[in-house]
This record gives C-alpha cells, sequence and structure tokens, in this order.
C-alpha cells in the first residue's frame, strides 16, 4: 500500500502469523524425525540389518536368499468359523510364495543360515490379498521391535561385551539361543514348518474377534539332520532339492490355526502359547511349481504381513506394524537399486526347476 | 475479526475499492482441504518415521485422506473454472502478481499430483490400495521397479516443496493482510456476511 501507513497492531499480527507458520515448520521436522536422532525409523531398522561391508544392492535387506513358487491354497472352510475372510471359505484359491533364508546376504550358505522363512500371498477371487511372512523357530527372539534392533546392532558390534549386554537385558533371547543349538535341522524347505509367530485377529461373521497364531506344517515326513550334514550337501542345496522336490511331484503344508485362551499373551512373539489350545486345520498350501528367483514373479512382491483381507486384523503384537514399516523401506530401496540386481543374469544357485 | 478488519479497512479508505471475496463454496472447500492437506503432510512424515503400532492406522489414514483430498480438489478446480476467483489488486506490483498466479498453479498442481503420485507409486510396487481398511481400489499403474522410485521419490520431494508453498502462501496471506492491507486476506479468510451486508464503521 504505497503512502498507507502501517499500523504497530497489523504488524504484531503479522508477526504472531510469522511466529504461527514457524512452528508449524518446527512441528513438521519433528514429526518427520529430524530432531530425534534417537529415535527408531525404518531408516535406521533396516539399515542395522546390512552386515558391516554393506547390504547386498538391489537385494531384500533380509531373507535375501530364496526361491520362488506357485500354486494354490485348497481352503476345507473349517477356518470360516473364526474369520470371514474369503480366503477361509471352502475354495482353492491361487497362492505365490517364497522360501527365504533369515539373512542380508543372497549367497549365504545354507548351513550358515539358522532362520528359514516362507513368504507367502494367497488371492481371493474378489482380488483381495492375503500376505504373510513366516519363520520356522517355535518363538521369535525378541519381545518388541526395539529389543530387535539392538540385537542387530550388538551382533554387529566390534565391542565383545555387546552381546553379553543384549542378553543380559533381554533374557528372552537366551531361549532363542537355546532353540538355534539344539533344534534339527532339515535338508528340505519341505520338511519345515514355518509359524506365524504374530498373533492375528480374526473376525467372524458375526463380528467376534478370535487371536489367533498359525502354522504351515508340512505334511512331508521330516527327517532330521546336523548342520554339518547340511554343509556337506552344499551352499546351494536346499533350492535344488526343492525345484526337484517339487518338479516330482506337488508339496504340502496343512494350515493349523491355533486359538489363544484369556490371558494368553498376543503381544510378544517371544512367548509360546501354553500346550493344548485348540487347533483348526484350515486347508492345506499346494506347492505346484518352482519359479525363477530372479525376475520371477515373487520379485516385486513385499510379503509385508500387514496386508490382509477383511477378517484377518492385526493384534497388540508391536512386531507387523514395525515389519511393515521395515519392509516398505527395504522394498523401497531395493527397487531403486534395480541396475545392482543380477536381471537375467545367469542363476549360478540352480534357481532354475 | 474480520469485522474490525473491516473496519480499519474503511478507515484507510480501503473498503472503498471493495475486492470481491471468494464464493462461500470455494471458502469453505479452501479451509476444509487446508486442514486436511496439513494433516496429510504431518501424516505422511510421522508415519516414515516410526515402526511402532501407530505406523499402520497412520498409513491407513493416509490413503483415504489422499483420496478424499483428490476429490476435493477436483471439485474446487471444476468450481474455481465456473466460479472464477477475485481479481488481485490492481497495484499490486507485476512481479508479485506472477508469484501469485504461479504459487496457485502449483497449489492446484500439488493437490491433483499428490494423491495421483501416491496412487500410481502402490499400484507400480504391486499393493493393493485398500480405504478404510476395506474399499479396494484399482491400480491404475502395472507393477514396475523403475515406475515405483520414480514415483516414490515425486512423492517424497514433492512433499517438502508442498510443505514449502504452503507455508510461503500462508506469509503471503498475511503480508496481504496485515502489511498491505489489500483486502486479499479477506476475499478467502473472511467467514462474516457479504461485504455488501457489512456497514463499515467509522
Amino acid at each position: 500500500m504505497p503512502g498507507t501507513p502501517i499500523r504497530r497492531g497489523d504488524v504484531a499480527k503479522f508477526a504472531i502469523g510469522a511466529a504461527v507458520i514457524a512452528a508449524a515448520t518446527g512441528a513438521f521436522a519433528y514429526t518427520a524425525g529430524w530432531l530425534s536422532p534417537g529415535r527408531l525409523t525404518p531408516t535406521r531398522l533396516v539399515a542395522a540389518l546390512a552386515p558391516p561391508g554393506g547390504p547386498a544392492l538391489g537385494h531384500r535387506r533380509n531373507h535375501a536368499k530364496g526361491i520362488c513358487f506357485t500354486g494354490v491354497f485348497e481352503s476345507n472352510g473349517k477356518g470360516a468359523e473364526l474369520s470371514r475372510a474369503g480366503l477361509l471359505a471352502a475354495g482353492t484359491y491361487p497362492a505365490l510364495g517364497r522360501f527365504n533364508l533369515g539373512t542380508a546376504d543372497p549367497n549365504a550358505p545354507d548351513a550358515t543360515v539358522r532362520v528359514r522363512g516362507l513368504g507367502l500371498q494367497l488371492t481371493a477371487p474378489d482380488g483381495t490379498l492375503w500376505r504373510a511372512a513366516m519363520i520356522d523357530p517355535p518363538f521369535f527372539p525378541v519381545s518388541t521391535p526395539q529389543a530387535f534392533y539392538d540385537l542387530l546392532t550388538a551382533s554387529h558390534s566390534k565391542d565383545p561385551e555387546a552381546m553379553k549386554g543384549f542378553i543380559a537385558a533381554n533374557p528372552e533371547f537366551g531361549t532363542f539361543v537355546g532353540w538355534a543349538k539344539g533344534a534339527p535341522w532339515t535338508a528340505s524347505y519341505a520338511e519345515d514348518a514355518f509359524n506365524s509367530l504374530n498373533a492375528f485377529i480374526f473376525v467372524d461373521a458375526s463380528g467376534a474377534r478370535h487371536a489367533v497364531r498359525w502354522s504351515y506344517v508340512p505334511q512331508a515326513t521330516v527327517t532330521p539332520i546336523t548342520d554339518a550334514e547340511l554343509t556337506a550337501l552344499g551352499p546351494d542345496h536346499l533350492e535344488q532339492e526343492i525345484a526337484q522336490r517339487v518338479a516330482s511331484g506337488p508339496q504340502r503344508w496343512n494350515l493349523v490355526i491355533t486359538l489363544a485362551e484369556a490371558g494368553d499373551p498376543t503381544n510378544d512373539p517371544s512367548k509360546v502359547w501354553p500346550a493344548g489350545r485348540r487347533t483348526i486345520d484350515a486347508g492345506t498350501l499346494v506347492v505346484q511349481k518352482i519359479e525363477d528367483e530372479r525376475d520371477g514373479p515373487c520379485r516385486d512382491i513385499n510379503f509385508d504381513p500387514t496386508i490382509l483381507p477383511d477378517g484377518i486384523a492385526v493384534s497388540d503384537d508391536p512386531f507387523p506394524a514395525a515389519r511393515s514399516a521395515a519392509y516398505a523401506r527395504s522394498f523401497n530401496l531395493r527397487t531403486s537399486e534395480v541396475k545392482d540386481y543380477p536381471y537375467n543374469a545367469t542363476a549360478t544357485t540352480g534357481a532354475k526347476p | 475479526m474480520t469485522a474490525s478488519a473491516m473496519t480499519r479497512n474503511a478507515v484507510t479508505g480501503r473498503s472503498t475499492s471493495v475486492t470481491p471475496r471468494f464464493s462461500a463454496l470455494q471458502r469453505l472447500l479452501h479451509w476444509l482441504m487446508a486442514a486436511c492437506i496439513l494433516a496429510m503432510l504431518f501424516i505422511g512424515v510421522g508415519m516414515n518415521s516410526t515402526v511402532t503400532p501407530k505406523y499402520l492406522p497412520l498409513v491407513e489414514t493416509h490413503k483415504t485422506l489422499g483420496f478424499v483430498i483428490l476429490l476435493l480438489a477436483l471439485i474446487r478446480l471444476a468450481v474455481r473454472l465456473v466460479v472464477g476467483a477475485p481479481p488481485l489488486p490492481a497495484d499490486l506490483p507485476p512481479l508479485i502478481k506472477l508469484g501469485a498466479h504461479l504459487s496457485h498453479y502449483g497449489l492446484y498442481a500439488l493437490m491433483i499430483g499428490m494423491p495421483l503420485l501416491g496412487w500410481g507409486m502402490l499400484s507400480a510396487g504391486g499393493y493393493p490400495v485398500v480405504l478404510l481398511g476395506h474399499i479396494q481400489l484399482p491400480a491404475i499403474l502395472a507393477p514396475s521397479d523403475a515406475l515405483h522410485t520414480v514415483l516414490w521419490n515425486a512423492h517424497f520431494y514433492l512433499a517438502f516443496a508442498f510443505f514449502g508453498l504452503i507455508a510461503l502462501h500462508a506469509g503471503a496471506a498475511l503480508f496481504h493482510g496485515f502489511i498491505r492491507r489489500d483486502g486479499v486476506l479477506e476475499s478467502m479468510a473472511s467467514v462474516s456476511a457479504p461485504r455488501e451486508a457489512t456497514r463499515p464503521g467509522k
């Protein structure tokens, strides 16, 4: 306003308004975590997965070694008592999945990796998805996502006391170490059981909610072996073996749903529920065809365990949210590293059936 | 507050050069969307910096609110094209006028573009786009690593540009309202009865 005098009161209002904008900008920076270097963010959690030499670019940041498959889930309809999810109504639904090893190294020899996993996507006729990522230990090593981050940090630390300090602070990890040292190995993915570990809520047709965990239990006969025997079979035995086994006939796992009883811990996957809980066999996963891992149909799938159909929801277990956040970060990283992924490279691991 | 602003304008003689206001519908859409978009930006940076259980409801809200903003923005654009906007003060320097026009093109582009980038990014990433936990939207792109990366980066960096542009927009509104006192702030900020019905005090 040329010529119009500016009033003091207006200047004050302008200053107050400017202060509000500045405060909002500060709040935005705080919300983004820029002012909180100690906050456990997906970025930090995923960075902690990387071995000291750095991550394998272009690959999943964990469970990097694996092999893809296709098949079907044959639901027998018994799960419909607990969940109104269409995939638990009787029927046969397409399945896409990936057997994998819990390692950040896509070339790790099989016998060096204690934890095996199963990523799975079931597709309902209406297109809704049920994705899951399960592992073979009967319980998770730690109680909270923060403890998982602390475990990664301690295990990559050069300080010889770091692991001792971690175990002292997280006694539940001792139980896992006992399993890791004592549990038998198998020579085949087809002989492994894969467990949700996290508790989820099944919502039935009446709206009632049931806390559950589930496992895919193999129909194949389990032959326990030692890690030395697995080492002798070669570094990539599991992929070669499952490819041959599926080529000679489909492999099956039963979906066994376990119902919690009042008081069973749903917020801590390191705590096993007591024996004798009611279980429901809801159907059969049939693995019909091993697919290429490299550039195969699993490559672009983020097996985020919070991608759930109506009728299945997360519980008060803190892990699925943390996993969803971290898996998204891992997915963003690897999809941006296309040039580092061995596209169409000759598979060195017998990944082709 | 508005009435007193009017009074001051009357005293300074500004109210005689009456600038028409935005229509009531436009003002409603503006302030409703301002609240939605600010919430959206905070939810966006908040969800990307946490691994706590609130991550999941934040993401779900982000998707749902994003779709609502897209619908509101399209309605708003249509209303703007039909109803138009009050002219800027004639004595506004040409460079500021240009800045005002460009920033508004930018705001409209972001209001419509950001939800589409988010939707496209999820589609390219092979994610289902589910609102309110059970309304599934169709994918608008086929899965593609390269597209996912481009769209994700655009969505991420443009969010900060959006926040900056909103801060600039709010600063400019304050400048119009309290330094220039040219009626531009009142054309959108006023919630009182139309100007003709207001009796300027002397």
